[in-house]
């Protein structure tokens, strides 16, 4: 067959349906940037709304009721929307197979059907803004009871957090059967990228937490709409059981967001380091470990809510056993580079600056985590700016240094290096001006999800505020930069433009639809810098 | 589906054991669904112990006995139309799990008896015998509705899948040598009877 | 990795049945002992029962015992987790509704 690339090649279905009915999983991890970047793009307007609001005290934009419905969109369309699916979705769906030697996922068009759930969800959401009592506003984590009692359409916005729980829950399962059927000859585990250790044990999270959240939204639309009595404290329920259920899923959540990314960043730190990973094994296995303690942690939510002192010690101390393993990867990816031949290329330095704002935002966890300081922070902005730091500052920065990475691979096309850097200290400087004031802020007591503030806050809402325009501006220089890439005419062909050891590194720019002429065999672990010198098993 | 899943995908292996695998873990994600109810079940159980016991004493213990045998018995026969397969005794093995439709039907109509019985003396969500009882009968109606519902509604999926099977075995698309989907299928009966079997005495048994 | 495993030969009918006959055996059982009063044993004994029965459904109807031991750790590492999920929860529940 001669190279025909996965973007050119005609199927049955011509143009645009050639792309909605392909279950080739290079297509749909397009199909899902596309949208992810569409969403991401609303969400963020969204922010920029809420942070103008904020501006001044009293009314600046919109009315109370608005900014209450603007902050919970902001939270779902970026939490279920972009933040969850976010890395495996795209990079993973397009990855995955090419780095364990494989043609395609397990199960392609269960791949498929996982997009239409997400797709069919996110129309959901929408919809949900026009019909019934209007926009939700109890923000994103549903509590009961305000959630049963509220007129907005709280109903068919929890069933589409439910369908899109179903899509994430589905390409979990397919990423933990491609990875254990799929991998070529030769390819033993401890020799997979780790990128594919932090697609493994986020797809466990994905596969064992999800049902959690699903049943229990189900109850609240059974309870709004039946009148079962469950959590409703008028019907005897406990609304903390609700909180329990809740977190139970949602703060595993927070390590399907993050762990892709923290493999990505295992990708891209050897490959301009010019050096092979130190700390291999550790770094694989506290994935698994991060993934497992996650589970245990969800309490940390509740210290404020009245739960039993015994549980709260205990979910304090679980919580500081999390930043061990954090801490065996970022001192392995230090050591990765300590030494190295460094190249400054703009995906290293999206790392370098995950590296720092993650460290702030998981730092700050544990001043969260820690039961007296909880007491004092909790609800306040302190914990919004804690969160942005590790989501935003951890899978959102990590989401666009994967796309400059892979960039040049997923399209044959080169971005201008310039821009992008210049893109990414905008974003940095933007990112730290707005979120940092918002430490400080919290710690004196400014409270979170309020419409209005005491004049003593007046110069941190001012800076934010401020922050979040630069932030913005080089977010769109970022895209546009990627965009205008796009619309090139020159192509890269070159296989390997950052000299990187892993699979995908040896197949053609970009991708032909079977990824593999002859499937691989692999005899090295994946950054074994010789894996360059062989010839590779493509041509 | 499309031409690259028929020309470009075709000639990989059929792969028995990644299907069942699949099967497996969306089996987990089922069983964790009703594992966030059940850990309500035991919530409130706890909190509520002994109203719980008085609202159980009402539940039919004898519909719930007719109903578990069903289940086992359209279990049994799910696992022998397996076996027949193999043996490339087709026939049987369609008739086995026609019995096994009808056994999970009956087991429908009976849940249908005792949702209607229920209703009839005034308790479901809102109606009008709810306000005589204490917090803690309504929540066990509550969790007792949902669950038994939720269950429901995977006897019905299940049904369908076995209704597929059927068709699947008619058709030549499930022979003795390739009978995963049957076998899957079948998995999914075997959980919806596991969950019945911790429903049964959960709701029914103890008091 | 790819190459088909051929499933497991699945036991002869005889095996199944035996297997129906005890789970139709421990539910007479199990409702049974409903009609007596163990008090706090009520719970134990019906749960323990329910496990029994859901043990030979699962290694046998469903073939756990003889396919390949990575189902088995799948199994173990869900049922781990939710029973780690169930007893976190209760060290809440105990405190804020003690038992009187």
């Amino acid at each position: 067959m001669d190279h025909v690339s996965y973007l050119e090649y005609k199927g049955k279905h011509k143009g645009l349906l050639g792309w909605l009915l392909s279950t080739d999983h290079k297509r749909i991890a397009i199909l899902y940037l596309v949208s992810l970047i569409v969403f991401f793009l609303v969400a963020m307007t969204i922010g920029f709304l809420m942070r103008l609001e904020m501006l001044s005290t009293g009314k600046t934009i919109v009315n109370p009721q608005t900014y209450n419905a603007l902050f919970t969109l902001h939270g779902v369309i970026m939490i279920f929307l972009f933040i969850i699916p976010g890395i495996p979705v795209v990079f993973g769906n397009f990855f995955l197979p090419i780095m364990l030697g494989a043609k395609d996922v397990a199960f392609p068009r269960l791949n498929l059907l996982s997009w239409y759930f997400y797709i069919f969800g996110a129309l959901l959401v929408i919809l949900s803004l026009f019909v019934g009592g209007g926009p939700i506003d109890t923000g994103w984590t549903f509590y009961v009871p305000y959630s049963l009692r509220t007129q907005s359409n709280v109903t068919l916005a929890v069933f589409a957090a439910f369908v899109i729980g179903f899509s994430s829950i589905l390409t979990g399962l397919n990423f933990i059967v491609t990875i254990h059927r799929m991998r070529c000859p030769g390819m033993s585990w401890f020799k997979m990228p780790l990128f594919v250790w932090g697609l493994y044990s986020t797809s466990w999270i994905q596969l064992l937490a999800t049902p959690i959240l699903g049943i229990t939204l189900v109850l609240i639309m059974a309870e709004r709409l039946f009148g079962i009595g469950i959590f409703d404290p008028a019907l005897g329920g406990d609304p903390l059981l609700y909180q329990h259920l809740f977190w139970i899923y949602s703060h595993p959540a927070v390590y399907i967001m993050v762990l892709p990314a923290m493999g990505l960043v295992s990708e891209i730190i050897p490959t301009f380091s010019k050096k092979d990973i130190f700390g291999y094994g550790p770094i694989a296995m506290s994935s698994l470990a991060i993934a497992f303690i996650g589970y245990l942690v969800w309490g940390h939510h509740m210290f404020s809510t009245g739960i039993s002192d015994t549980s709260r010690a205990i979910f304090s101390f679980l919580t500081f056993i999390v930043a061990i393993p954090s801490g065996v990867k970022i001192f392995n990816w230090v050591a990765t580079m300590y030494k190295g031949s460094i190249e400054t290329r703009a995906p290293f330095l999206f790392v370098v600056a995950f590296i720092i704002i993650f460290s702030i935002g998981g730092l700050t966890g544990l001043v969260l985590g820690s039961l007296n300081t909880d007491i004092h922070l909790t609800d306040t902005y302190f914990v919004v700016a804690h969160f942005h730091y590790v989501m935003f500052g951890g899978m959102g920065l990590l989401f666009f240094g994967g796309l400059h990475y892979w960039f040049p691979k997923m399209f044959g096309k080169m971005y201008n290096e310039g821009a992008a850097k210049l893109g990414l200290l905008l974003f940095v400087v933007g990112f730290n001006t707005l979120y940092f004031p918002m430490f400080i802020m919290g710690y004196l007591g400014m409270p979170r999800r309020y419409y209005d503030y005491l004049p003593e806050y007046k110069i941190y809402h001012i800076i934010s505020t401020v922050g979040s325009w630069i932030l913005i501006a080089g977010i769109l220089i970022l895209i546009i930069n990627l965009v205008r890439a796009l619309l090139k005419k020159e192509r890269l062909t070159e296989k390997n433009p950052w000299g990187g050891t892993t699979l995908e590194w040896q197949v053609d720019t970009p991708p032909t639809l079977e990824n593999f002429e002859e499937i691989p065999v692999v005899e090295h672990g994946p950054y074994y810098r010789d894996n360059l010198i062989k010839p590779g098993k493509s041509h | 589906m499309n031409n690259e899943a028929t020309l470009n995908h075709g000639h990989s292996h059929r792969d028995d054991l990644g299907s069942k695998m699949g099967m497996w873990l969306f089996l987990l994600t089922e069983l964790l669904l009703f594992g966030g109810m059940f850990i309500l079940y035991a919530s409130y159980r706890y909190m509520y112990a002994d109203n719980f016991k008085v609202a159980a004493m009402h539940l039919d213990t004898l519909i719930g006995s007719v109903n578990t045998i069903l289940l086992l018995t359209s279990s049994l026969t799910v696992a022998l139309s397996i076996a027949a397969l193999q043996r490339k005794q087709t026939r049987f093995s369609v008739y086995l799990l026609l019995f096994t439709i009808v056994a999970g039907g009956a087991f429908l109509v009976n849940k249908y008896f005792e949702w209607s019985a229920k209703i009839g003396h005034g308790i479901y969500p809102k109606g009008p015998e709810m306000a005589n009882l204490s917090d803690g009968e309504v929540i066990f109606y509550g969790l007792y509705y949902v669950m038994t519902g939720l269950h429901a509604l995977h006897v019905i999926v299940g049904l369908v899948f076995i209704g597929f099977m059927v068709v699947f075995i008619l058709k030549g698309k499930q022979t003795f040598d390739n009978f995963q989907r049957l076998e899957n299928a079948g998995l999914y009966w075997h959980l919806v009877d596991i969950i019945w079997i911790f429903l049964f005495p959960l709701f029914y048994l103890i008091h | 990795m790819s190459e088909n495993t051929h499933t497991q030969q699945h036991p002869g009918y005889g095996l199944y049945i035996l297997v129906w006959a005890g789970l139709v055996g421990l539910t007479t059982i199990t409702v049974a002992l409903a009609g007596f009063n163990l008090a706090g044993l009520t719970v134990v004994t019906a749960l323990a029962i329910a496990i029994v029965k859901s043990l030979l459904v699962t290694n046998y109807f469903m073939h756990v015992k003889t396919d390949s031991p990575v189902f088995r750790v799948f199994i173990f590492v869900c049922i781990a987790i939710f029973i780690v999920v169930i007893v976190l929860t209760f060290f809440d529940l105990t405190y804020r509704f003690p038992l009187k």
